[in-house]
């Protein structure tokens, strides 16, 4: 196995909610929302982990306690050996992002409209201190752009935002993130706003980054067809937690976690077999509130396997993996799965 | 074929007038929809798609307007219709819309019942106790608790609120439904249910639907006809098994080949190079002979007409014109 770059040890953000006077004078218990419950996992040298789920299951917030935008409440968080998870000085902080930055979902709104194209690449270097004066910065603008293939560089350097296609934008973003040369990049949901053949150059794009630029990435995203192609490893989050992970093939073609064998079931398949056929989606319900997590199994009051234990006891905390997949539940390996599966 | 014709749509235009010119939001469309049938519409964003719609509803806003063709449905030609013939003759009643962010659409100071009985009230004088009972066998249809009536948006999930408004356009019994991009805001969980649902209604209430969308994997699960639409042309309509089996159109076969698949490991995903046009001043000849990978002179040259292949209608100068 590949050189672990990021190793995450029960990882937790817990969120607490303002309270209102009335709730205060009567002392009522502060509540919390657990929206990262205790997650470990690791990620590889050169590789792209995926982390997916619906929203609100907490996917987002580890991108963030990742990039040092919110405070751990508790566990660990270790990137290249060294321990990040309580750094508060600026400067160690500053020092940290360096090496790790952020691709954004929206790249309508995350790149400023009065910056044109060469001051937003510019600005990272400015408030890191590379290149020496103005011309150098051009250059390595222009370097930037050519490896996003903005080509050729000089049309686009100039450029505002507006005058930017949206595929267009989101490779400025890119760029903006590698003109650190980072060794982690976290990317939040980084084609989800574009066309589907857009999508396409863009993961394409990125991947070829891997090799090139020596880069590791988390993907976090809800679309879970990307995955495949764009990822090495996958894990699923449901409610805070992390409940499979494995190998990306593995994992989609043999998932054990009865929620991510219905996650794998609801996808679209452009196939014509499956037109006008009713899919068979067990879980019932809607994802419960971060604040109200069940007892027992989190998953169990949507989980048509629900047995007696699953009520009671939580299932295993040591995430059992075997060849590197493996599910959080009492039944993993013992619920029968076809992808195939429809009513009619 | 011995289906009863609803919707047919003849060298139908809208363009936007605007100040730098006309934006050519949709050229020359032309197809038919009968009883029960479902036609899927897929392009990229800016290709048409919504105003396709809006001018089927004739509401396409201002400075659009629909400059050319005809829209016959059901015995109504819906271009000549006033704003007000257009309100009271066809919009719920006969053709109904889910709007594109359809969620954001419920007022949240009104409860959920008071807005499902606005257009009985409206279309039909049915207001009460015979209104709430419409309603909550709608709702019912949908997979909604009856509860749901009472509430106010904001109680509601995601998917619900979308249910909401899927029961909301089906009360009149329209005979079509468009619904445009009616699950792009959803979780796959979410939206591959609302999906089971709109297959069960199909079968059920047995009407037409159009159903919009950049996701040509979740047409692939609804539609029977197929419509591919690029810079304001539908470039190739028909059978849509036919068309996923083998598709004519360049553009739609790198379209097909850009979705990547859950299930076999692949190594490069397809894509198509550039962006779509501006519509101001679309590219002469083929509007996608920029971006073509099978482009020869005459694509430069000549606008293509719509010919026959194998029962699919392409728009291409590939194959040979009728």
């Amino acid at each position: 196995m590949a050189e672990t770059i990021l190793k995450a040890r029960n990882l937790t953000k817990h969120f607490e909610i303002t309270q209102s006077f009335f709730n205060l004078l009567l002392r009522k218990q502060k509540m919390v929302v657990k929206a990262v419950d205790g997650i470990d996992f690791e990620i590889h040298k050169k590789k792209s982990f995926a982390l997916v789920g619906e929203s609100g299951c907490g996917k987002t917030t580890v991108g963030k306690l990742i990039m040092k935008l919110l405070e751990l409440t508790d566990g660990q968080l270790i990137m290249e050996g060294k321990d990040i998870s309580n750094i508060k000085d600026t400067a160690k902080i500053k020092a940290y992002r360096r090496v790790t930055q952020m691709i954004y979902q929206d790249p309508f709104s995350s790149l400023d409209p009065r910056f044109k194209v060469f001051d937003i690449l510019q600005e990272p270097m400015l408030i890191h201190d590379i290149g020496g004066d103005i011309e150098e910065r051009r250059e390595l603008v222009k370097r930037a752009l050519e490896e996003v293939r903005l080509v050729p560089p000089e049309e686009f350097i100039d450029r505002y935002p507006h005058m930017l296609s949206g595929g267009q934008k989101q490779r400025v973003a890119i760029a903006r993130a590698l003109i650190l040369k980072p060794d982690f990049i976290v990317a939040d949901e980084p084609v989800s706003m574009l066309d589907v053949s857009v999508r396409a150059e863009i993961l394409n794009l990125m991947k070829d980054l891997i090799d090139k630029e020596d880069l590791t990435y988390l993907y976090i995203t809800h679309d879970i067809s990307t995955t495949r192609f764009f990822s090495d490893e996958i894990g699923v989050m449901y409610l805070g937690d992390l409940v499979e992970r494995g190998d990306v093939a593995k994992v989609l073609d043999t998932p054990l976690h009865p929620y991510t064998q219905a996650l794998v079931t609801a996808v679209p398949e452009p196939k014509p077999e499956r037109v006008g056929r009713i899919k068979d989606i067990p879980i019932k319900g809607e994802v419960p509130s971060g604040t109200n997590i069940p007892e027992g199994c989190r998953f169990h009051p949507r989980c048509p396997y629900a047995k007696k234990i699953c009520k009671n006891k939580n299932p295993p905390e040591k995430f059992p993996l075997e060849d590197g997949h493996g599910a959080k539940c009492h039944f993993a390996g013992q619920i029968e799965y076809d992808k195939d599966r429809f009513i009619k | 074929m011995s289906k009863k014709t609803i919707l047919e749509v003849k060298n139908l235009s809208t363009h936007y007038m605007t100040s730098k010119g006309d934006v050519r939001g949709l050229d020359d469309a032309n197809f038919v929809l009968r009883k029960g049938e479902s036609l899927g519409v897929a392009g990229e964003s800016g290709c048409g798609k919504s105003t396709m719609a809006f001018s089927l509803l004739k509401q396409v806003q201002p400075p659009g307007k629909i400059v050319n063709g005809s829209i016959d449905l059901d015995g109504i030609e819906v271009t000549k219709l006033t704003e007000k013939q257009a309100r009271k003759k066809i919009r719920w009643n006969k053709i109904s819309m889910v709007f594109q962010g359809a969620m954001d659409i419920l007022t949240p100071v009104y409860t959920v019942g008071q807005q499902m009985k606005e257009p009985l009230k409206y279309h039909k004088g049915i207001e009460g106790k015979e209104a709430k009972s419409i309603c909550l066998e709608y709702l019912d249809l949908v997979d909604l608790d009856a509860e749901i009536f009472n509430r106010y948006p904001h109680e509601l999930s995601g998917g619900q609120k979308q249910r909401v408004i899927i029961a909301t356009a089906l009360l009149l019994e329209p005979d079509v439904v468009i619904l445009d991009e009616p699950t792009t805001a959803l979780d796959v969980v979410v939206e591959a249910r609302i999906m089971n649902d709109l297959k069960r209604l199909k079968k059920e209430l047995d009407n037409s639907t159009i159903f919009i969308t950049h996701d040509l994997s979740i047409l692939a699960e609804v539609s029977d006809q197929l419509a591919i639409m690029y810079a304001g042309w539908i470039v190739e309509i028909g059978d849509a098994l036919d068309i996923y089996h083998d598709p004519k159109h360049p553009y739609t076969e790198k379209l097909m080949a850009a979705i990547p698949t859950l299930h076999e490991d692949i190594d490069r995903l397809e894509y198509i190079p550039g962006a779509p046009p501006d519509l101001i001043r679309p590219p002469s000849g083929c509007r996608f002979h920029p971006r073509c990978h099978k482009a020869f002179d005459k694509c430069k040259e000549e606008v293509p007409k719509e010919r026959m292949v194998d029962g699919v209608r392409v728009r291409c100068h590939l194959y040979p014109e009728e």
